[in-house]
């Protein structure tokens, strides 16, 4: 049998990876913007850009957890949507902590994952069919139920968003803190879990996953309630942030998040993808959009260079697959 | 005599009115490698499922693993009693790695809660080592040969405790060298007590392997015999019930050229390529997977455009960059993998056979007419005798062999003046090779010139009037093949 020479290919296999291009790209990326414009790369603007961002960012940390176990899941904004209805009524009349608030949120969002996993599960039907029905129905539930009215008037606990203060920097805030738990979170279950494992297989080879005696049901279950857990915590963190709560804030940006997975190496046929590589297809896409906004070009642009980057990047891995099966069917002729 | 590892006894099956298996006994003993044959529909996957408990069988039949009767409802039973399936679709993890892949079902079946990468790659390690190979372990699956998958299945097998590898078609999709590693492993997983059943067509591999041979035909066991004293005759005869003997083709005596090919050459592919193919003369293409044959077929019918050199049809100079072009000069292709590239799997028997003459079906008003359709595909099925339930049946239900018809009535249906056949027996049973062959001859007779690639030495004697052999992109000998015997063939395409 063949045997790949040990020695080097530990280096090598970092230059194959995508994650090894895309960070490339970044630094990049960030030069040029640091370039033109200095205050680019100071510690208040990449701090707030994170921050201002890290509802999403954690929302695609679930995204990236179902698109590993061969789903895809469209409705998790309308769960963090709804999630964010309850938790704020909940809290602004009859108080609580800000644990209370997370809890609320999260529960609301493993509740509804759960319906999707049933349905998809027992119903045998595509996740995308699935979710995109559930996306309008519970949004028009809530749209309904609610009268689509914005909510304001938090508790005052619930304002505070700084937990550390370091001298006039902004220290360590609700969302930093939300955002890089629900990151180490989903590394360690996906990479030292027998589940996270078990993820993989089912996304990788669904029927031998079923033949070694992998519970596919007990896999989506969880798959699908992490997502909406997450979908919760982060709707609680953008209503920390925002202190308002109002129906069209989260909706329409599911497809955002979803891009930024994919570019991140997650694979739409599943069983692939890496918390890294979502750090950092979502890194490109906020950086992005940050530096432009540093320019001063208008927003409008920003979406055509988001498309514009993932047409890109996926056009490079397609290239990358046909030089590599080209190169399986070369025959040594004689000469 | 041996001890037994698996008896069964008495077995029957019936699915809705058909019985699948009619009272089949049949035994394993310890650290046997045994083979299943028979022909499609003769109750061979019906007896693997049942013995690793996907169906149960009817009351009245029972199953005994060492002397002991289990009741085998249920496919986990019978991994306890250590019997490892190894499906013909490998049933890996593409995107986990070798180490993970090998591990996976003790992992699962512990039901541990976190995941041990080291032990999980000590273990690799460890069940390769037990049959003497060795591969990364930190490789994905994906990055993997065939052959390579084939290895980290049997291992993941082992991994499990398997006292019984049951292997369906492990053979199909390896070339010959391939095929000899995998016969050293059986060989080792049987010095370690491991009995290995085998399910294969290839009947030259079940006299290499194989002990004893236990044959199917129409659900009842025909026998149980000792390989040593089968010959292909014999065990084509007993499959099917029918002799096969066919008589060797004459050498080509026309001289109407109907394809010329003159030195093509096409860099990494092939070179220096020359071919004259005449008005029905069958023409075999031989030689080792990876030699260039495929690619200069493939060039021949304009997806694979050659660099240098030049092809002729009935003298005329084509310049096929594409399948239209060939199509439009008359050379039709069936590829080897009718199920990727022949076929649109879920489509009906109809629709598939008009797919490449949907202009002909034209109404006045450009419309596809279903009257013209239905003439057309009449008329196919009529003459390759294909057996279909319906011509709205969808493709995927009938068998290989009669799929194989429908991808050649598909591209006989464009009046082709050479049609190319690539590897057209691979995976289907002795009958339908038959009949395959027939139709080739017919074909042939009626003045279409064929071209065929193929690896059985076997088939290139047989059935083509001129052999082709070729190495590492060249061609290294033209023959008539009735001149030649199997055993000068195999040491030619092996350079021995």
């Amino acid at each position: 049998m063949r045997r790949s020479t040990r020695s080097n290919s530990g280096l090598r296999k970092i230059f194959v990876k995508s994650e090894f291009y895309l960070l490339l790209v970044i630094v990049a990326v960030s030069l040029l913007f640091t370039i033109m414009k200095p205050s680019f790369l100071t510690f208040t603007n990449i701090y707030g850009m994170v921050e201002s961002n890290s509802f999403l960012a954690i929302m695609a940390a679930g995204v990236l957890v179902v698109l590993i176990s061969g789903g895809i899941d469209i409705s998790f904004t309308a769960i963090a949507t709804v999630a964010q209805y309850v938790m704020a009524t909940i809290v602004i009349r009859w108080g609580g902590n800000m644990f209370l608030a997370f809890a609320i949120g999260g529960a609301v969002g493993i509740g509804l994952g759960l319906v999707n996993a049933l349905l998809i599960y027992f119903l045998r039907t595509p996740s995308i069919i699935v979710t995109i029905a559930t996306m309008n129905l519970f949004y028009g539930l809530l749209i309904f139920i609610s009268g689509g009215t914005w909510i304001y008037g938090f508790p005052m606990w619930f304002m505070e968003r700084n937990l550390v203060r370091f001298g006039d920097n902004p220290g360590i805030t609700i969302p930093i803190l939300v955002l890089v738990l629900s990151f180490i979170l989903t590394w360690l279950i996906l990479k030292y879990t027998a589940l996270g494992r078990n993820i993989y297989a089912v996304g990788g080879n669904q029927e031998a996953a079923r033949r070694v005696g992998i519970s596919v049901l007990k896999t989506q279950l969880f798959v699908y309630c992490y997502m909406g857990f997450l979908a919760g915590v982060a709707s609680t963190v953008q209503a920390n942030m925002m202190l308002t709560v109002a129906p069209n804030a989260l909706m329409g940006r599911e497809l955002e998040v979803l891009a930024a997975v994919v570019l991140g190496g997650a694979s739409l046929a599943g069983g692939t993808g890496s918390i890294l590589g979502t750090i950092l297809g979502f890194g490109l896409i906020i950086i992005v959009q940050n530096g432009l906004t540093l320019l001063g070009i208008s927003s409008y642009w920003h979406k055509v260079f988001v498309g514009a980057i993932i047409v890109i990047s996926v056009g490079i891995t397609a290239y990358q697959r046909k030089l590599r099966e080209r190169k399986g069917a070369i025959i040594n002729v004689e000469e | 005599m041996a001890e037994k590892l698996l008896e069964l006894r008495n077995i029957s099956k019936r699915f809705g009115g058909v019985l699948a298996l009619d009272s089949v006994d049949f035994e394993i003993e310890k650290g046997e490698v045994h083979c299943l044959v028979g022909e499609n529909g003769s109750g061979k996957s019906t007896l693997i499922k049942i013995i690793s408990g996907i169906h149960s069988p009817d009351p009245g039949g029972e199953i005994c693993v060492d002397g002991r009767r289990i009741s085998h409802q249920k496919s986990s039973n019978s991994v306890r009693e250590g019997i490892q399936v190894i499906y013909q679709d490998l049933s890996l993890f593409p995107n986990l790695t070798v180490a993970e892949n090998i591990a996976i079902s003790s992992r699962v079946e512990t039901g541990k809660r976190l995941m041990n990468w080291k032990e999980t790659e000590e273990e690799a390690v460890r069940t390769m080592k037990k049959i003497g190979v060795s591969l990364d372990t930190r490789r994905e699956v994906s990055q993997l040969s065939i052959a390579e998958r084939q290895i980290v299945a049997i291992c993941r097998a082992i991994n499990a405790n398997a006292r019984l590898v049951i292997m369906d078609e492990p053979t199909a999709s390896l070339s010959k060298n391939e095929v000899q590693s995998l016969i050293k492993v059986i060989n080792e997983l049987q010095n370690r007590e491991i009995a290995t059943l085998f399910v294969s067509h290839k009947l030259d591999e079940i006299m290499a392997v194989a002990q004893r041979v236990t044959v199917l035909r129409d659900g009842k066991k025909v026998g149980v015999f000792d390989a040593s004293e089968l010959t292909r005759q014999k065990l084509s005869y007993l499959m099917t019930g029918k002799e096969f003997e066919y008589t060797k083709l004459p050498p080509y005596s026309g001289d109407e050229i109907v394809l010329e090919v003159r030195k093509l050459s096409r860099t990494g592919n092939y070179k220096e390529i020359d071919l004259k193919v005449h008005k029905g003369e069958i023409v075999c293409i031989t030689g080792l997977m990876g030699s260039g044959r495929t690619e200069l077929v493939l060039s021949l019918f304009g997806m694979n455009p050659p660099d240098e050199g030049e092809i002729f049809v009935c003298g005329r100079k084509i310049n096929p960059t594409g399948a239209v072009d060939a199509i439009r000069a008359g050379i039709a292709y069936v590829p080897e993998d009718r199920l990727q590239h022949g076929l649109v799997m879920n489509q009906p028997v109809g629709k598939n056979i008009v797919l490449t003459v949907l202009k002909r079906i034209l109404s006045r008003i450009r419309f596809i007419s279903k009257a013209k359709e239905s003439m057309e595909v009449k008329r196919w099925i009529e003459e390759l005798s294909i057996k279909v339930p319906s011509v709205d049946s969808p493709v995927n239900t009938l068998s290989g062999g009669n799929q194989q018809r429908v991808v050649i009535a598909k591209w006989l249906a464009i009046n082709p003046k050479v049609l190319i056949l690539d590897s057209p027996t691979v995976g289907i049973d002795v009958a339908a090779k038959d009949s395959i062959y027939r139709i080739i001859r017919e074909l042939a007779a009626e003045g279409i010139s064929i071209i065929m690639i193929t690896d059985e030495a076997e088939e290139a004697i047989y059935h083509s009037n001129t052999t082709y052999i070729m190495s590492a992109g060249r061609i290294i000998g033209k023959y008539n093949s009735s001149e030649l015997t199997e055993k000068e063939l195999y040491e030619k395409i092996n350079k021995i």
